[in-house]
């Protein structure tokens, strides 16, 4: 089995926990308008690896994963692969590695069924907290997120959910608190994680030809992703206490 | 007088003979609890750090040398006793009369001592200039026996920084015998060992070691009147931890008096100097605040610590640097840890005393180090940068568990083993004079004997190989020959009196070679193996530059094709090197370590075929040339993991940065992530690693002088970029935005 995958990243310590091998699976249909890696969208880019040479690549990098490191795929959309992606897993469980995919939830449910099959964590963005803006903002289904995200609970897959902050965009707390909501729904959540908006990528569009679209947006600071961040907590804590 | 000063203490072999291993191993408390029990700076410390720092200011406004006494030659005993404030300082001594004045050392060589004077404003004066008119310096016996090639080969930057002109150092002395004995003990052994070295056969080697030994002896008696000086007698063994300290700094205060050695480390001192904390404490003597106390104000004062260099000196090692190293942690060979509360109180200093480059806090590591330790010290790296790492599971296996750390990477058994250091051969270099006939690409000078030059348009692997088997074979025969004739000259005219008195009289030598720009040669030839590369030629023939067709697999990617091509370039210039004999039959050992002279040694070096250009900086130590990493860092650690200890016996260096954003979302993963990349470096069988998580300030730095920085990740949302990537527009984007935040 050949997957297409845009690059290896044999240092990734902020997709999952501890220390993780990173593989970025080219191609996705969304156009998400913060996407960092426009690089990726392209399907037919990228270069084909077998499933056991990038086993091997892994491998190399086992004695970084004590404790509870291991391997993440990314992209692009890894669920766009989910054949390749679901027989690395399987091979990877093979010799006890930890698998995380990290994936907006879109594509194939029975795909996706199949990979979730041999994951170990679920990391998901959750880019919108309403059906029209993440169809005018990534051209994407919100309702099939999160089938995706019950076919996850029911699988009983540990969740992670994050969500992109982006000041003047995503950053009020009603929205925070909608995206805590729609999080909170699903039993096998563990983690809803804020991540700031950053716009090193332009360089990027630029070398593609392709217009950024949040390019007059501002960045979203520590200090706001700290306040948020703690807006949050209160929220899961008054949530726990109605429980 | 040794039983009160011995009492508590159990006993053994060190009672006996001069064994400190021993006496370590039989006393102390190894300590596995985490760093709550440390103490905050008191406010003496505090008023005693203002005035430091304060000093500190006005030596940075004076272009980095505060003051220089050109009246006086350094020694022991030529100082009055200064001080940084009599009535508050716990442990005493400066190496001249006042805090950061510098002194005069010119026994390495007159002329560089001429010179740095000339540099700050100073001039040497006519008094110690009359006085060395009589006296050889080891530079000038050096340069009375260098031959016209070794000239030659050292002004092409074939081979750098030659310690022809100054102090060898990297030797070191074991202070602590100073404190468990007492300096008439020591005397009175040495006198047993030249006695019965009289008995033998006056041989050369018999009869230098015997007036070393006079001169080991002599300069005990002065390290005992330079501490009378201060109103302490140490003739006796220190009896408390206060003395313990102060013994202990009186000896290394010695050395850095006698020797303006190029890297002065203190050895492994704190899980010793812990046992006479325990016991004080354990008496009711002392509190955690006052042993902390002793602790800040020893390491205040190595921090004063001070040589006087030319600006050339500097620009090889950057940054007026003194390698004041203190080894920490590491295990017995029983498999107790050997980390104690003083370990921490070491480390602790970076925290009262504000983060500093010196001491030079080297931590070695086990992957059976007690959690809390590896968490502690994790923390202090995402801190303040200012920690190394090394193998303790591989080095305990050659040197036993009580070696430290010479400089950055030299291991040595503490009072067994010296060594005598010098330079590296630049192998980038060696590669283009090889391609050229001898011939020097930058100038055309004939600077190895003539060889018919590389024919032909394009590199063929075979052909290249085989013409430098001729000239590294050349190369290691002068670089052993120019070291013999060094180390010959500093035993004779600048020898280490005070530093050789503390260690046992049957040392064992090794001499350090090194070697520059591997990945560069590495690269260049995986270009000529795996891509097509194509000779341009002058007008004369001369290959001055390349031109690389196609792509090459480049070291630094964890891939074997070309890691394997490093690993053998090692292993032939290293036992090139072996087949040419030592002064007094040293063992040849090997590092990849650059410290800061990738900068120059880059400079003296032509356009090279992996596609560098002519003058570009070479890569720090063993690091891969930067912007060739295409898989992250681990990758890159893997690579340099796959060089081997076993040939380069004095140390594999490598330069790890990275943002605390890309190592973690919150400091406790931060604090993990990193254990586990040290973890999972170290059980391969690497060396070492510096470990830099980069403050916002040093992405200032990182912009200025990004060769330094060749690992440096930043995380961008859902993504991360390595920052020399970035254009310098960006690169500026990044850090003022990062400031912007910070006001």
């Amino acid at each position: 089995m050949k997957g297409r995958i845009h690059s290896f990243q044999s240092l990734g310590a902020v997709d999952g926990p501890g220390i993780r091998y990173v593989i970025f699976m080219q191609g996705c249909s969304l156009r998400c308008v913060y996407c960092h890696n426009p690089d990726t969208w392209t399907p037919s880019l990228g270069e084909a690896y077998d499933v056991n040479e990038v086993l091997t690549k892994i491998l190399r990098y086992k004695p970084y994963f004590a404790g509870n490191g291991g391997v993440t795929v990314s992209g692009g959309e890894p669920l766009m692969q989910w054949q390749f992606v679901s027989e690395l897993f399987q091979k990877l469980h093979e010799v006890g590695i930890h698998t995380c995919l990290d994936t907006a939830g879109i594509g194939d449910l029975d795909g996706a069924k199949n990979v979730l099959l041999h994951t170990d964590l679920v990391l998901c963005d959750l880019k919108f907290s309403n059906a029209i803006d993440y169809q005018l903002y990534c051209r994407g289904n919100l309702d099939h997120v999160l089938s995706f995200l019950r076919l996850t609970e029911t699988m009983s897959v540990p969740l992670w959910i994050r969500h992109v902050v982006v000041p003047n965009l995503t950053d009020s707390e009603e929205n925070i608190k909608k995206i805590h909501l729609l999080s909170a729904q699903f039993s096998n959540l563990q983690k809803l994680q804020l991540l700031p908006f950053k716009k090193i990528c332009i360089s990027k569009y630029d070398a593609l030809g392709l217009n950024f679209p949040l390019r007059d947006y501002d960045e979203c600071s520590d200090s706001q992703i700290q306040k948020l961040s703690e807006f949050l907590s209160e929220l899961q804590i008054a949530n726990f206490g109605a429980r | 007088m040794n039983k009160i000063a011995w009492a508590h203490f159990n006993s053994g072999n060190w009672q006996k003979e001069i064994d400190v291993r021993n006496f370590i191993q039989t006393n102390y408390t190894p300590y596995e609890g985490n760093e709550d029990f440390l103490s905050p700076a008191t406010e003496r410390t505090k008023t005693l750090l203002k005035k430091l720092n304060y000093l500190l200011g006005l030596e940075r406004e004076s272009d980095g040398v505060l003051e220089i006494d050109t009246q006086t030659v350094s020694s022991l005993k030529n100082y009055n006793p200064g001080y940084l404030d009599k009535n508050k300082e716990i442990i005493v001594g400066l190496q001249t009369d006042r805090p950061l004045k510098r002194g005069v050392n010119p026994f390495g060589g007159v002329n560089m001592t001429r010179k740095a004077c000339e540099a700050y404003g100073y001039k040497l004066s006519d008094k110690v200039e009359n006085e060395f008119l009589y006296r050889t310096t080891h530079n000038e016996g050096v340069f009375r026996v260098y031959t016209d090639e070794i000239k030659t080969v050292r002004h092409a930057g074939l081979i750098t920084g030659l310690p022809d002109a100054y102090g060898r150092g990297r030797i070191i002395g074991d202070y602590r015998r100073v404190a468990l004995y007492g300096i008439d003990q020591l005397i009175e052994e040495k006198k047993k060992d030249k006695t019965l070295l009289g008995m033998k056969t006056m041989d050369v080697d018999n009869i230098r070691l015997l007036e070393e030994l006079y001169q080991q002896i002599t300069f005990l008696g002065y390290l005992k009147d330079m501490a009378s000086m201060y109103g302490y007698d140490i003739s006796a063994p220190a009896s408390n931890a206060k003395e313990a300290v102060q013994w202990l700094y009186f000896a290394y205060l010695a050395a850095i008096k006698e020797q303006n050695g190029a890297a002065m480390s203190l050895g492994r001192v704190s899980t010793f100097l812990d046992i006479y904390f325990e016991r004080d404490i354990k008496n009711g003597d002392l509190t955690e605040q006052q042993a902390q106390e002793i602790i800040d104000d020893f390491v205040m004062k190595l921090r004063m610590a001070r040589h006087l260099r030319t600006p050339e000196y500097n620009e090889l090692f950057a940054g007026d640097p003194m390698w004041i190293t203190e080894t920490i942690g590491g295990m017995s060979k029983d498999g107790r840890a050997l980390v104690t509360k003083s370990s921490y109180r070491f480390l602790h200093t970076l925290s009262n005393l504000g983060s500093s480059a010196e001491p030079n806090l080297t931590i070695l590591w086990s992957n059976q180090l007690p959690r809390s330790f590896k968490r502690y010290v994790a923390k202090v790296s995402c801190d303040t940068n200012a920690i190394q790492y090394e193998n303790d599971d591989l080095m305990r296996t050659k040197f036993g568990d009580d070696y430290a750390i010479a400089c950055c990477v030299s291991a040595m058994r503490v009072g067994k083993d010296m060594q005598l250091f010098g330079a590296r051969a630049n192998l980038a270099k060696l590669l283009l004079i090889s391609l050229n006939g001898g011939r020097d690409e930058n100038s055309g000078e004939q600077v190895a004997p003539p060889h018919t030059p590389y024919e032909g348009e394009y590199l063929e692997y075979d052909k290249v190989l085989h013409a430098m088997n001729f000239y590294r074979a050349w190369l290691a025969g002068i670089y052993v020959n120019a070291m013999n004739i060094i180390h010959y000259m500093h035993d004779k005219y600048a020898y280490e009196k005070t530093q050789m008195a503390l260690h046992d009289t049957a040392v064992h030598r090794f001499m350090a070679f090194g070697v520059a720009g591997m990945s560069v040669l590495t690269d260049s030839l995986s270009a000529i193996k795996h891509a097509k590369v194509k000779c341009l030629r002058d007008h004369t023939g001369l290959i001055k530059d390349f031109e690389v067709i196609g792509d090459y697999p480049a070291f630094g990617n964890d891939d074997d094709r070309v890691d394997s091509i490093a690993q053998e370039q090692i292993k032939l210039f290293f036992e090139e090197l072996k087949k040419n004999p030592t002064y007094r039959n040293a063992e040849h050992t090997l590092s990849i370590l650059t410290i800061t002279s990738n900068v120059v040694y880059g400079k003296k070096t032509g356009a090279t075929p992996d596609g560098r250009k002519a003058g570009e900086a070479f890569a720090p130590g063993a690091n891969p040339m930067h912007n060739r990493e295409k898989n992250g860092a681990l990758a890159s650690l893997n690579s340099i993991a796959k060089l081997s200890y076993d040939v380069c016996k004095d140390g594999i260096s490598n330069t790890f940065s990275i943002v605390p954003q890309a190592l973690g979302h919150d400091l406790e993963d931060r604090y993990n992530n990193l254990i586990s990349i040290l973890d999972g470096y170290f059980v391969q069988k690497a060396h070492h690693i510096n470990v830099n998580v980069l403050s916002k300030e040093t992405l200032m730095a990182a912009y200025e002088n990004p060769a330094s920085y060749p690992n440096l990740t930043i995380r961008v949302s859902g993504y991360a970029v390595n920052f020399h990537k970035l254009s310098q527009q960006q690169q500026l984007e990044v850090i003022s935005r990062t400031f912007h935040e910070e006001m």
